[in-house]
């Protein structure tokens, strides 16, 4: 300290660094490092998607081509991990979702049980819609 | 029950030390002994050089922040039993700079916590208020912010927050909680102020929502849940300043 007692200019302090690794210290910092990265994965199911439409846009052949390439080892490999990584992502959101948004219906807080309940539901719904549209 | 637990005590001594290096000590394991009291133990009976601060001895004052076995706890709440049969590991909080043993530098919230202005802000000039008038609030209206007031200083979320540990720029947990404790009291206009700081790259941007704060806080405050919902007002100001006209904001 200064004899004045103003800034401590001579404080000799110990910096700790931070591991490469520490993502890797904490059950808490992976599962969270994991939900980051599962964004790619739904970067890929999104081109996946377009992929998919221009080829339906074109002709039959076209549709036959990436039928084949879709159902080669890799891609089926790369889907299934991609699926995973997207449920990981579903999954995380869904629960943190209460702490983001503070929902007061009549002066009441909406229990947070309520809000991911409703997110399920939503998901439920959308998914029997589609899967109606896509086997009818 | 056995008798003892040992503690393995992470010590630096700026004047000889180039870094920090283990020590371990023996206390007595009793039932009601906090982490704390095996720290006091070793001060007053076996080794008076260990630095370490502590105050209240019962969650109230937030100095007695530590990282034991790894996780940032208020030592006065963590009871040695719960570590049976040990050794104990505790080190100073992560993410701050140590000036001795298990005493951290907390300069760097000092200087951040004004920022955010964590006051009432008020269009009337407080100078023209006459001293006894009262500012009176519902319950449902101190029941907006009265969560966010619990936050006691005692930086575990910094200690636990990734961001803030490899981003030092970040404002971090407990201020923004404080800005929004502020934000949602009914008696203070300074929402545009606070907003004003905490817009900025090192504001609320800077979390990515790992959520360690929420988990560590020992008062309860969900400081992530203050962050996140200040990104939608931040966001919903962007918009508003991009489609309203300027007298509309």
């Amino acid at each position: 300290m200064t004899p004045s007692g103003g800034t401590p200019t001579d404080l000799r302090l110990y910096r700790p660094r931070i591991s490469t690794w520490w993502w890797t210290r904490k059950r808490s910092y992976f599962v969270f490092v994991m939900r980051e990265l599962s964004s790619i994965f739904v970067a890929w199911f999104v081109a996946y998607l377009v992929l998919f439409l221009y080829a339906v846009g074109q002709d039959a052949a076209a549709y036959r081509r990436f039928l084949d390439w879709a159902s080669s080892p890799w891609v089926t490999a790369l889907n299934v991990v991609g699926l995973a990584f997207v449920l990981l992502h579903t999954v995380t959101w869904f629960n943190l979702t209460p702490q983001a948004m503070a929902v007061r219906v009549m002066g009441q807080k909406v229990p947070a049980f309520h809000i991911v309940a409703g997110q399920y539901t939503g998901l439920v719904v959308v998914s029997a819609f589609v899967f109606w549209l896509v086997t009818r | 029950m056995a008798d003892s637990i040992r503690l393995r005590v992470s010590r630096y001594r700026p004047e000889t030390d180039s870094g920090p290096h283990w020590q371990e000590y023996d206390v007595p394991l009793r039932k009601e002994w906090t982490v704390l009291d095996g720290l006091n133990h070793v001060k007053n009976e076996v080794d008076t050089t260990l630095s370490f601060r502590w105050s209240c001895r019962m969650g109230i004052c937030g100095s007695c922040g530590m990282n034991v076995d790894g996780e940032p706890r208020l030592t006065c709440g963590t009871f040695l039993s719960d570590y049976e049969p040990g050794p104990v590991t505790i080190e100073p909080l992560a993410n701050f700079p140590v000036v001795r043993d298990l005493v951290v530098d907390l300069s760097d919230f000092m200087k951040k916590l004004p920022r955010v202005k964590p006051w009432i802000i008020r269009e009337d000039d407080h100078r023209t208020v006459e001293p006894d008038v009262e500012y009176l609030q519902t319950p449902g209206q101190l029941d907006a912010y009265q969560q966010f007031s619990m936050c006691i200083n005692c930086m575990l979320c910094y200690a636990a927050c990734p961001v803030y540990g490899l981003d030092p720029e970040f404002i971090g947990p407990a201020a923004i909680a404080l800005a929004e404790r502020y934000d949602l009291d009914s008696r203070d206009v300074g929402n545009r102020e606070r907003l004003d700081v905490l817009i900025e790259h090192d504001g609320v941007w800077g979390c990515t929502f790992v959520g360690e704060c929420t988990r560590v806080c020992p008062k309860h405050v969900d400081p992530a849940s203050a962050i996140q919902r200040y990104k939608l007002k931040a966001a919903m100001e962007t918009v508003k300043a991009f489609l309203l006209p300027r007298g509309a904001r």
